[in-house]
């Protein structure tokens, strides 16, 4: 997921000094953050750990508590056209009669406006987002008719559709299978190519490692940086709480993490 | 022209009675879609009742009912929010508490007046065989008002109903169109005093919209079965109350709900008839 950054992009998100949290009470202080253009950037931590709340912060559903934050040169919701955000629970209720293609299609909004009617490139943007998490055949099927993993496709389409500068994800392989993952994962090394940055909180520390930057959070910034130096067994510890050695001989080395809200830190060594 | 037709073809105040129940059902229609998608059925009843004592107090010092209305439901939606911003209640115990006020309110008003207690009937129930042919103008006005605003807030009514917060970060304040919605709301419940009265206006909001919600599975033709299943209502139960001279607006919302019924009933034959074709392993509903 590296891709080279052309130093005169201007950074997608730049957070000084940011707390964020709910009714100006503080959750997750002093976070300082840049994430430029073409970069990703994974969350990762406990339930609990602040993960949504700075994702929510980002994307203008949350104001800040202190500190200063710029998303996409403006304050944080001010951009609407360039950025997607898919949150971790749908509000839709199941008595919503809709199909799968116009959930896409909200993609295109922010662009059209109220009452822009889309155009050949929006109906070929949605197309090739459903094409692209292999859910286009199912494009007249009613949402409320759709498996779990069904529908996190079609709301990953949603969000590439939107062609955003910065993508927002609050757990996006949630109750994906391992193609609808394989699906996710390629589309979204496309889009950073294309030049947007992508945010993603996430519980899978593998796939975390991919990222270029990734911010390790309990409750406060335990680290920030490239997954390779961030990732150590201490760091995870201190931010999980307690890690179960991988037993499987193929993944020696690696750390499962067992989530774990109180207690002392602990690490769990499973034979193979 | 036969028995169905000629009660309105030879009297004009039936006939103004049907005009003015089909544009009820097509405001009602629009707005109880968004009722229905977005739970804001108990709103709409606090509306239904909290207009009351505005009409009241109109009536009692002479001023035209409407304006009554218009307070009563705006002091309604005003109350709901500073309680909910006050306090940590949610919004249905605020709902609940304050319409039973307002109602109570209403009859201490109403009482106040013996001239006009058979008045209060007249705006629960409407008196849609009295209807004016102001009145009929006056609902015109509102339908066309309504629909014109859904059709504009199209979208952010749409991205409101799949998930507010949606509808926030795609540049579509939800607050702002929750608030329109709520207006249209009360416009629909205000101006039908009139016509189906306040208290049946709900009837014609949740059930051509609810049985619209069991049947279709896009917003524009849920909006579409409900305004079908409104005007066809308004003119059954117009022609029932005719023919068999029991009250008008009650039996159209009566047969409203009727036809809710069998629309839930003919889907859960059809549901259960679709699960029996399937292989007996797979379960009943779901992808397959």
């Amino acid at each position: 997921m590296n891709a080279p950054r052309p130093a005169s992009e201007p950074a997608a998100i730049a957070a000084r000094d940011l707390s964020v949290g709910y009714g100006g009470v503080p959750l997750v202080p002093g976070i300082d953050l840049v994430v430029p253009a073409r970069s990703s950037l994974a969350l990762v931590g406990t339930n609990g750990s602040g993960k949504s709340t700075l994702l929510r912060t980002l994307v203008g559903l949350l104001p800040f508590v202190a500190g200063s934050l710029v998303v996409l040169g403006a304050r944080p919701g001010g951009a609407p056209r360039h950025l997607a955000y898919l949150a971790q629970f749908h509000a839709s209720g199941f008595v919503l009669p809709l199909r799968a293609i116009e959930v896409v299609r909200m993609a295109r909004y922010p662009e059209r406006g109220l009452l822009g009617r889309l155009r050949g490139e929006d109906h070929d943007l949605v197309g090739w987002a459903m094409e692209t998490m292999g859910v286009a055949d199912l494009a007249g099927s009613p949402l409320r008719s759709l498996s779990g993993g069904q529908q996190q496709r079609v709301y990953l389409a949603q969000a590439l559709a939107r062609r955003a500068d910065l993508i927002v994800l609050d757990e996006p392989t949630a109750g994906l299978d391992a193609g609808g993952r394989e699906r996710y994962l390629e589309a979204f090394a496309g889009e950073l190519a294309r030049g947007a940055a992508i945010v993603t909180a996430t519980h899978d520390i593998g796939e975390a490692a991919e990222y270029d930057q990734v911010l390790l959070l309990a409750r406060r910034v335990v680290a920030l940086g490239p997954g390779a130096e961030v990732l150590t067994a201490d760091r995870l510890l201190e931010t999980f709480g307690i890690l179960v050695r991988d037993p499987h001989e193929e993944h020696r080395g690696r750390f499962v993490v067992a989530e774990r809200a109180h207690g002392a830190p602990q690490v769990v060594d499973v034979g193979p | 022209m036969g028995p169905l037709l000629d009660p309105f073809l030879q009297n004009e105040f039936l006939m103004r009675a049907l005009v003015a129940g089909v544009l009820v059902s097509i405001a009602c229609a629009v707005v109880g879609t968004f009722v229905v998608l977005r739970g804001l059925a108990f709103i709409g009843d606090a509306l239904a009742h909290g207009v009351l004592p505005g009409i009241a107090a109109a009536l009692l010092l002479g001023l035209p009912g409407i304006l009554g209305a218009a307070a009563g439901a705006l002091a309604m939606i005003g109350g709901v929010g500073f309680i909910t911003r006050k306090s940590r209640l949610s919004s249905d115990t605020a709902i609940g508490l304050l319409f039973v006020a307002m109602l109570a309110l209403g009859v201490v008003i109403v009482s106040r007046s013996s001239s006009f207690a058979g008045d209060l009937i007249g705006i629960l129930f409407g008196q849609i065989l009295g209807t004016s042919l102001e009145n009929v103008a006056i609902q015109a006005v509102a339908t066309a008002v309504v629909v014109i605003t859904a059709v504009v807030c199209a979208r952010p009514f749409l991205l409101l109903s799949f998930d507010p917060e949606q509808a926030d970060v795609a540049g579509f304040p939800s607050r702002r169109y929750h608030a329109i919605m709520l207006v249209l709301i009360a416009l629909t419940v205000i101006v039908s005093f009139q016509t189906v009265g306040t208290l049946l206006v709900f009837g014609m909001l949740l059930a051509p919209a609810g049985a619209g919600a069991l049947l279709a599975h896009r917003v524009p033709v849920m909006m579409a079965i409900g305004a079908l299943i409104g005007a066809a209502s308004s003119y059954l139960g117009l022609l029932l109350s005719y023919s068999f001279d029991v009250a008008a607006g009650a039996t159209m919302v009566l047969v409203a709900t009727g036809f809710f019924f069998v629309v839930l009933a003919a889907t859960n034959i059809r549901d259960r008839l679709t699960a029996g074709a399937r292989e007996p392993d797979a379960p009943a509903s779901g992808p397959s």
